[in-house]
């Protein structure tokens, strides 16, 4: 059973539109600065600087694997927000049996997020 | 017709970017080259008129996953410049099975059979309406499983990335 909606994918010129305008701003705003912007090249301007604390070691350090833990749960949690997304657009023709279908999906994973904050994952030790 | 001259430059732009994702040394640059290549694919996505796949392409994929990977790669060390030596016998039985992948796929794309004419295609299956509807009647059963799979991926990830409390 489809539903008569029209939409074509010129629908989406002006977002296209948008991306361009985005983009082009970004590029020609860079490609201004150094164009316009005088140009003074000394050793000690080059140099990496923080706050004016001498370099220690390089940036290209292995992180912890805490980073990747909490963002592997954010994942997850953005793709059960993706199936909301077609529910919520028919939530008036599915009526209540699914209300409680994203009941039962959004319960399982309720579940697991009181597994995750039980076991402490996003406590940062 | 502007349509056929936008398929032509995705196309394009995507095949670049993924051979940039292959050839470019930095393995950060990699990542980014791929998120470019997922915005282009997306843009195939809003050509064929699917709409809701092309939004959760890009958050999902060009969002999220992305970040994994750029996660990954820097829990990589990155300080060693040289990567290891491959031997030839490695390279070449990874350009044999690489290839008999490729006539795998072509033979069984030319196989394929009951591609519908576009005649009678209705186009607006992609759309995030009738997506909804099939989901949620049709393919109930697999939906309610995709959370169990999300909650045992969930306790998988805390399983191996977490010390258990002392």
């Amino acid at each position: 059973m489809l539903l008569a909606v029209q939409s074509t994918p010129l629908d989406f010129l002006p977002i296209a539109l948008m991306f361009v305008v985005a983009l082009g701003f970004v590029v020609i705003m860079l490609f201004l600065t150094h164009q316009l912007g005088p140009k003074k090249k000394s050793k000690v301007k080059l140099e990496t600087f923080e706050c004016g604390i001498e370099v220690q070691g390089n940036a290209r350090l292995p992180f912890s694997i805490k980073y990747f833990l909490v963002a592997i749960l954010f994942v997850l949690f953005d793709v059960e927000v993706i199936f909301m997304y077609p529910w919520a657009v028919n939530f008036k023709q599915l009526g209540l049996i699914g209300f409680v279908e994203m009941l039962t999906f959004v319960g399982f994973l309720l579940v697991g997020f009181y597994y995750i904050l039980k076991k402490g994952a996003l406590k940062w030790e | 017709m502007i349509t056929t001259y936008l398929f032509y430059l995705l196309s394009f732009l995507a095949i670049m970017f993924a051979l940039m994702v292959v050839f470019s040394k930095n393995p950060i640059h990699s990542v980014l080259y791929l998120v470019l290549a997922f915005f282009t694919i997306a843009g195939h996505y809003v050509l064929l008129n699917a709409q809701f796949l092309a939004a959760v392409h890009i958050i999902v994929y060009a969002g999220a996953i992305m970040v994994l990977f750029l996660f990954v790669i820097m829990l990589l060390n990155l300080n060693k410049e040289t990567e290891p030596h491959k031997s030839v016998w490695l390279k070449a039985s990874a350009a044999v099975a690489s290839g008999s992948l490729l006539v795998v796929l072509v033979g069984s794309l030319k196989g394929a059979a009951g591609i519908q004419s576009a005649k009678t295609f209705d186009a607006s299956i992609g759309l995030i309406e009738n997506l909804g509807q099939t989901l949620f009647n049709d393919f109930l059963l697999p939906f309610e499983v995709s959370s169990i799979l999300l909650l045992s991926a969930m306790v998988g990830a805390v399983m191996l990335g977490k010390k258990s409390i002392k």
